[in-house]
């Protein structure tokens, strides 16, 4: 380098040296939801997924069936959704060769948050959301920060437009500052989880970029998982 | 092909002509998922010194839009009384400026006799804290006694320390009531470990303390303790943004801990207004 006489420069001033950061993330966007009921739980994802201002494709699930009492939804990078499930799958039919029964949505809620802080120092950048019956046969959703951090809930939204859905189950299905407290709040029905979770969507697709084409919503009772679509805007 | 088998590149684990064998996928699940065996061991980051390079990362998050945001923020105190010992808490979890939770359950109830406070990073706090109550049931089952509070408190200051510089982000108090009496102990990431009669931890802890210091005596009736601990965090949640949700107050006695109530601070705050009007 001497003989260039470039070496008393300091590198970034030296044309053609270009510093590239560790970036080993991307955020493949997307939302979900997850509405629990007294022997149901509602679980439903959008479709879209994208790059910055690309679609990838309209028609991914993010939806991730571990047993058919548990639904795991996920987003955020992809390429980490996917490991997660995969390790997730994995070690689901693990215990079910070892033990001759299928893990209950709890023991899955608790794994996967031990799963999760396994990566501590480089974290799966994912917002996870599960869903399942209980061992009580009650529904339940699952909500998770991405180091495992794991909180018991009845509804909950996440993703992309996690911040925006949010507030809107909060009014819908929390009945939050309506002053009804306890048992004068109405249970939520299945039929309602599913028309709120949807109408969520349809909002969320109003306003955010990264959530749209359809959502693929999967309805858990005590007899396995049922599945529907529904269009939302395509632009 | 030939250079391959000269360079011996082809023994390498992505050479494999045959991919897939139930003995690869064994091995992958045991690689990423060690800590279920052992929960020590967690996966080394692809870069060293985590502390820095992830939050290079997370300060990368403006070009990229990618942020990282761990639950966080708190209002926790505990202390020691003739009674016993008193642990109140708020239960708003915040990832950055959003409020994830506003229903957290930031006490541990490690055992029966074993209470521990959360403050800092939510996952960083419950995953070790499930890590202490096996080693606290473990001590258990060697020695036939209960752990003490003081050990209890060393164990989790270990393993703070073993992972200081990494960027965990605990704060939390461990009270429990042991052969000595009641104990109460704090402990953090940066591995400090110190017993104390009164404690408070986290973003509002500042105005617990002038609350708490106000109210505080050693010989305070049990409902007397129970008022001010709950008081103390009721004013934390009101000044400081990060601090909210419902305020859990747990006294530990000496035939275990007992959970005295889980108040929403809205009710609260009518509550000491109309007292205060009617003075």
């Amino acid at each position: 380098m001497s003989n260039l006489g470039i070496e008393q420069f300091p590198d970034y001033q030296v044309p053609g040296v270009s510093h590239a950061d560790f970036s080993p993330y991307e955020s493949n966007g997307g939302s979900i939801v997850a509405i629990a009921g007294e022997d149901f739980v509602v679980i439903a994802a959008d479709t879209r997924l994208s790059s910055g201002y690309n679609i990838h494709t309209r028609k991914q699930s993010k939806l991730f069936p571990l047993s058919n009492q548990t639904v795991l939804a996920s987003t955020g990078c992809w390429c980490d959704t996917l490991s997660l499930t995969g390790l997730m799958k994995l070690r689901m039919q693990n215990y079910e060769h070892t033990h001759l029964k299928t893990m209950t949505t709890d023991a899955v809620a608790q794994m996967l948050s031990i799963i999760m802080y396994n990566r501590r120092f480089f974290p799966y950048y994912v917002s996870n959301i599960l869903a399942g019956i209980d061992k009580d046969g009650k529904g339940v959703v699952f909500s998770y920060d991405p180091i495992g951090h794991c909180e018991r809930a009845t509804y909950r939204a996440g993703g992309t437009a996690g911040a925006l859905l949010q507030p809107v189950l909060d009014n819908q299905i929390g009945y939050k500052n309506m002053n009804l407290h306890g048992e004068d709040a109405p249970e939520v029905t299945k039929e309602r989880a599913v028309a709120v979770a949807s109408d969520t969507f349809i909002s969320a697709a109003e306003r955010d970029i990264y959530t749209g084409d359809s959502v693929l919503i999967n309805i858990i009772t005590k007899d396995g998982i049922e599945t529907q679509e529904l269009q939302l805007r395509q632009d | 092909m030939a250079l391959a088998e000269i360079c011996k590149i082809s023994n390498a684990s992505y050479m494999k002509p045959t991919a897939w064998t139930s003995a690869d996928a064994n091995e992958d699940l045991k690689t990423f998922s060690c800590n279920l065996a052992n929960p020590y061991t967690l996966a080394a980051p692809p870069f060293e010194n985590p502390m820095l390079n992830l939050n290079q990362i997370q300060a990368n998050s403006g070009k990229t839009g990618i942020k990282i945001d761990f639950d966080h923020g708190t209002t926790t105190l505990g202390f020691k009384y003739q009674g016993g010992v008193i642990l109140a808490v708020d239960s708003r979890a915040t990832g950055g400026q959003y409020i994830g939770s506003q229903t957290m359950k930031k006490i541990v109830e490690i055992n029966d006799f074993l209470l521990g406070t959360l403050a800092g990073g939510a996952a960083d706090c419950v995953y070790w804290d499930r890590v202490l109550s096996k080693e606290c049931r473990l001590h258990e089952l060697r020695n036939k006694e209960r752990i003490s509070v003081a050990a209890a408190s060393k164990i989790m200051a270990n393993i703070a320390h073993e992972y200081k510089g990494m960027g965990l982000s605990m704060g939390m108090m461990l009270a429990g009531y042991d052969k000595r009496g009641p104990g109460l102990y704090y402990v953090d990431s940066e591995g400090s470990r110190t017993p104390g009669n009164l404690f408070s931890v986290g973003s509002g802890s500042l105005f617990a303390y002038g609350v708490l210091d106000s109210g505080y005596r050693w010989d305070l009736q049990d409902k007397e303790a129970q008022d001010l601990g709950q008081r103390a965090i009721y004013h934390a949640t009101f000044r400081d943004a990060y601090s909210g949700g419902i305020i859990r107050v747990y006294h530990m006695t000496p035939t275990g801990w007992i959970n005295v109530s889980n108040t929403d601070c809205m009710e609260l705050h009518y509550k000491f207004k109309s007292e205060k009007e009617a003075q």
